[in-house]
C-alpha cells in the first residue's frame, strides 16, 4: 500500500470515527452553554478550549463533523448520481441527447453557485438539507463534463467496437466498459467535490444558510470565531484545521484509491 | 572522414542494460539503416544521441558528431545541437506537428530560435524549404494549419522542419511507417534526394528490411540492445551471416503453407453498397457536399474463401468494414450474410457468424477485464452463455498457441503478438464463418507477423473460416489470400485472384500500388536457398 493511500485513510478516518463517535457520546453537551467558562485555552478539561458560549471545541468538532461530511457525501451522492448517467448517455449517443444533457448543464453552470444556493435556501428556509439539495446540484454538471469526456474519448477505441460486434448495446456497453474506465476520473474528480462540498457547507453556514443553532457545523464555527480571532485563536483554528485534515485525507484517499483499483497499476502476483 | 562515429555507446536505465557497446560510424552524404524488432534499442540509440533519454539513465562510451562528443555535452550546448546540427523525425506526422500553429510558423520557429533570424527573413526561408519538401505555392501556403494537409504532406512539413538549419546529421525515426504504400515511396524518395543534394547524413531507423534494401547504403541489424551484425547493405543482406538477420529475412518472406478450402457458396454479398457522409458547408448557405466513402462496391465472399481488400488510406475500407460488421448503416445497396441483410438491427446468430481482429494489440482490449471475460465476451450472442465456457475460453486460448492458465491474467501482461492471439481467440469464440482482419498483422513484428499469419492460416482449415483481409500492406495480403480487391475513392477499381492480380496489375491504381511496395530485390534473396 503506497503511503498516501495510509495517510489519507486515517485523516478521512479519524473525521469519520468523530462523526460516529458523536452520534452516541461527546465529551460535552453542545447544546448547553456555559458563559462562565467562556473562550479557554485548552486544557485537561476541555482538551480543545472553549467558545465564546463556553461550549466544549472538542465536542462541537465531532457532532460538527457529522454535519459537514453528510453534507459533502450527499452532495456528491447527488452530483454523481444524476450526473455521471448524462455524461455517459451524452457519450453514448451524440446528436440531440448529447445537445440536450450538455446545453442543460451549461445552463447551470451559467449561474454563480453560491448566489443560487443563497437564493433556494432562502426561499425554502436555511436548513441543512436545502444547503445540502444546493451544493448538490452544482455537482451535476461537474461530473456530467468529466463522465463525458472521458466516455467519448473511450467510444473511439477497438474494444468498444469490439463489444459492439459482440451485439452489446449502448447502455451495456457504458456500464461494463465506459463506466470501470472513466472510474479513476470519477474518483478523483468525486474527493475533489467532496472537498469542495465541505467548504461550501463551511460557506453557507458562514453566510448563516447552512447548518442552523444549535446544531454545530464546522463552516460555522468558523464563522462565530471569526470575530475573535484575535482574541482567542483556537477558537478559529481548530475547525480550520479539522476541515484542511479531511480534505486533505479524502483528496489522498481519492489518488491512491485511483492507482489501487487499477490492475496495470498493480504489482503482478 | 566520418560525420558520426559512435564507439561502445552503453545505456542502461535504472541498472537494467538496454543498449550494449553499440559502435558505428556514418559518412556525409550516406543513409545509414539501422534495422531491428521494436524493443531492440534503435530509437533508444537515437535518444542517446541527441540527450534524450530519460531520468535515470545511464550513458557510457562515446559518440562524436564533427568532433563533438554528444555524449558530455550539458543540456544547454545540445539545445543548441539538436535542430542545428542534428534534425529528427519521427514516426507520427499527426502528432508530431503544433495544431495550432500554421506550418509556415513552425519552419520558421526553428530559424528564429537558433540563428536569431527576424520573422520575415525565417518566413522566407521556411517557404523556400517547404517547396523543396514538395509543398510548393500556392497550392500550399505559409499560413495553413496541419489539420489541413494528409499524413504524407504533414511527414513533409516535418521534414522541412528538421531540415531548415541544413544539418549535417538527419535521424528519420520509423519515418514512414505510419504512411501507407504510395506516400511511403514518395516519402523515402524525397529523404534521398535531400541526402544527395545537401550532402547530410541519414540515419534511417526502421523495423522494415525492404525500406532499408532499396535506400540505405550502410546496414546495421540490432538486437536486444546489440549490433549483431553491419555492413553494406547489398552484401549484408546477400549473405545473411548472423543467424538473427536469416531469421528476419526468412519472416519477411515468409508464406503461410497455401491452402484452398475456397467454395463458391456465396457466404458473403456486397451489393451495390452505397455510404456517403455529408462534409461541412463550404460557405454559410452552400449545400452540404456529399463524400461518398463507399460508392457501389459490389462483391461476394464465398465460404472458406480468404479474400483480401487493400486500397490507400481514405479509400473507404474502414466505411465497408463498419457496414459489414453490421455496426453502420448504408444509404443504398445491401450487404448480405448467409443470404440474409446485414444491418444494425441484425439479430445475435447472425452477428456471432461474424467477428473481427482489430489493427491495434494495444487499444482492443477493456484493460480492466481479465481474459476469460475478454475472450468470452461475444458469448453475449447466445441466447444464454454456455455452461462450459471456462472450457472454451481455455480451448481457444489453447487454439491460438496460448497457454489455458493465461484466462486469469489481465491484457497488459502480454506482448503486442500474444495481444493479437488473444484478439484471434475472442473472434473463433462463438465458431463464426467469416472473420474481418482489419489491418490485424499490420502493428506486428516481422518474426511475430509471420507467425500469426502462419496461425491464421492453419485456423482456417481447422475452422473452415473464410477471412476478409484489409490491409495497405501488399506483401501481407499476397501471403493470405486466394483473391483480392483494390479500392480506391469508395470503388472496387479491380479484382482478380491474388498471384494474377499482382503479377499482372491491369488498372492504374493496383499498378501504382505494387510499384510503390518497397521490396527487398529478388535476386539479393537467391543466393541462400
Amino acid at each position: 500500500m503506497k503511503p498516501g493511500l495510509a495517510i489519507g485513510g486515517v485523516l478521512a478516518g479519524v473525521a469519520l470515527i468523530a462523526a460516529l463517535v458523536s452520534l452516541v457520546w461527546t465529551p460535552y453537551d453542545v447544546t448547553v452553554l456555559t458563559i462562565a467558562e467562556k473562550l479557554q485555552t485548552p486544557s485537561p478539561a476541555h482538551w480543545l478550549g472553549t467558545d465564546h458560549f463556553g461550549r466544549d471545541i472538542a465536542a462541537m468538532l465531532m457532532v460538527g463533523a457529522r454535519t459537514s461530511l453528510a453534507v459533502a457525501l450527499v452532495a456528491v451522492g447527488i452530483g454523481m448520481g444524476l450526473g455521471v448517467p448524462l455524461g455517459l448517455l451524452a457519450a453514448a449517443r451524440p446528436g440531440w441527447a448529447d445537445e440536450l444533457t450538455m446545453r442543460g448543464n451549461d445552463l447551470i453552470f451559467a449561474f454563480p453557485s453560491l448566489v443560487i444556493a443563497i437564493l433556494i435556501t432562502a426561499v425554502f428556509g436555511p436548513s441543512a438539507i436545502n444547503a445540502i439539495i444546493a451544493i448538490g446540484i452544482f455537482n451535476i454538471p461537474v461530473f456530467a463534463r468529466v463522465t463525458r469526456g472521458g466516455a467519448m474519448s473511450l467510444w473511439t477505441l477497438d474494444y468498444i467496437r469490439a463489444a459492439q460486434v459482440a451485439g452489446k448495446g449502448r447502455a451495456r456497453i457504458s456500464a461494463e466498459h465506459i463506466l470501470p474506465n472513466i472510474a479513476n476520473l470519477l474518483i478523483v474528480q468525486g474527493t475533489i467535490q467532496f472537498s469542495l462540498g465541505i467548504l461550501a457547507e463551511a460557506g453557507l453556514s458562514y453566510v448563516g444558510l447552512g447548518a442552523q443553532p444549535p446544531l454545530p457545523s464546522w463552516g460555522r464555527m468558523l464563522a462565530d470565531a471569526q470575530t475573535m480571532v484575535t482574541l482567542a485563536p483556537h477558537v478559529a483554528i481548530f475547525p480550520g484545521l479539522a476541515i484542511v485534515a479531511t480534505v486533505l485525507g479524502l483528496n489522498l484517499l481519492g489518488d491512491g484509491l485511483r492507482d489501487a483499483l487499477d490492475p496495470r497499476l498493480r504489482r503482478a502476483r | 572522414m566520418s560525420l558520426l562515429s559512435v564507439t561502445d555507446l552503453s545505456v542502461s536505465i535504472n541498472g537494467m542494460a538496454l543498449l550494449d557497446d553499440v559502435a558505428f560510424t556514418l559518412a556525409p552524404g550516406e543513409i545509414f539503416g539501422l534495422v531491428g524488432e521494436s524493443g531492440s534499442g534503435k530509437s533508444l540509440t537515437a535518444l542517446a544521441l541527441m540527450g534524450l533519454l530519460p531520468q535515470g539513465a545511464l550513458t557510457t562510451g562515446h559518440a562524436e558528431l564533427e568532433g563533438v562528443d554528444l555524449l558530455n555535452q550539458s543540456e544547454r550546448a545540445m539545445c543548441a545541437l539538436r535542430g542545428n546540427r542534428i534534425g529528427m523525425i519521427f514516426q507520427e506526422p499527426m502528432t508530431a506537428l503544433n495544431p495550432l500553429m500554421t506550418i509556415g510558423d513552425q519552419v520558421a520557429e526553428t530559424l528564429m530560435v537558433h540563428r536569431a533570424m527576424p520573422r520575415g527573413e525565417a518566413l522566407a526561408v521556411a517557404r523556400e524549404k517547404l517547396d523543396r519538401v514538395g509543398l510548393p505555392e500556392p497550392r500550399f501556403p505559409l499560413n495553413i494549419y496541419p489539420h489541413e494537409l494528409s499524413g504524407g504532406q504533414r511527414q513533409r512539413v516535418a521534414i522541412a522542419l528538421a531540415i531548415a538549419l541544413k544539418p549535417a546529421l538527419l535521424i528519420a525515426d520509423e519515418p514512414t511507417t505510419a504512411l501507407d504504400v504510395t506516400t511511403q515511396a514518395q516519402i523515402l524518395e524525397l529523404l534521398r534526394d535531400l541526402v544527395e543534394d545537401e550532402g547530410m547524413g541519414l540515419m534511417l531507423i526502421t523495423h522494415d528490411l525492404a525500406v532499408v534494401a532499396g535506400l540505405a547504403t550502410h546496414t546495421a541489424v540490432m538486437q536486444s540492445g546489440r549490433i549483431v551484425e553491419q555492413g553494406l547493405t547489398e552484401p549484408l543482406f546477400r549473405a545473411r551471416a548472423h543467424p538473427y538477420t536469416a531469421a528476419l529475412f526468412a519472416a519477411s518472406a515468409h508464406q503461410p503453407k497455401r491452402v484452398d478450402i475456397g467454395t463458391t457458396e456465396p457466404l458473403l454479398v456486397v451489393d451495390h453498397a452505397l455510404r456517403a457522409y455529408t462534409l461541412a458547408r463550404p460557405s454559410a448557405f452552400a449545400p452540404r457536399p456529399l463524400l461518398h466513402a463507399v460508392d457501389d462496391v459490389s462483391f461476394t465472399l464465398h465460404e472458406g474463401e480468404s479474400l483480401g481488400l487493400v486500397g490507400s488510406s481514405g479509400c473507404g475500407k474502414s466505411t465497408l468494414t463498419r457496414a459489414i460488421l453490421g455496426l453502420d448503416h448504408l444509404q443504398g445497396g445491401e450487404i448480405r450474410l448467409f443470404g440474409k441483410p446485414v444491418g444494425r438491427q441484425m439479430p445475435n446468430d447472425m452477428r456471432a457468424g461474424v467477428q473481427v481482429v482489430f489493427q491495434d494489440p494495444y487499444g482492443s482490449f477493456n484493460p480492466r477485464w481479465r481474459v476469460d471475460r475478454l475472450v468470452a465476451e461475444p458469448f453475449h450472442l447466445l441466447p444464454t452463455a454456455p455452461a462450459d465456457w471456462r472450457e472454451r475460453v481455455a480451448e481457444a486460448l489453447v487454439e491460438v498457441g496460448l497457454h489455458p492458465d493465461d484466462r486469469r491474467k489481465y491484457i497488459h501482461e502480454f506482448s503486442g503478438g500474444q495481444r493479437q492471439r488473444i484478439a484471434i481467440a475472442r473472434a473463433l469464440i462463438t465458431r463464426p464463418d467469416l472473420i474481418v482482419l482489419d489491418e490485424a498483422v499490420s502493428a506486428l513484428d516481422v518474426r511475430i507477423r509471420a507467425q500469426v499469419l502462419d496461425l491464421l492460416a492453419s485456423l482456417r482449415v481447422s475452422h473452415g473460416l473464410a477471412y476478409l483481409f484489409i490491409s495497405h500492406d501488399l506483401s501481407v495480403v499476397r501471403a493470405i489470400t486466394d483473391r483480392v480487391l483494390v479500392m480506391e475513392a469508395g470503388r472496387i477499381v479491380e479484382e482478380g485472384p491474388t498471384e494474377a492480380l499482382f503479377t499482372a496489375p491491369r488498372h492504374e491504381v493496383t499498378r501504382r500500388l505494387v510499384a510503390a511496395t518497397p521490396q527487398i530485390p529478388p535476386d539479393w534473396m537467391e543466393k541462400i536457398a
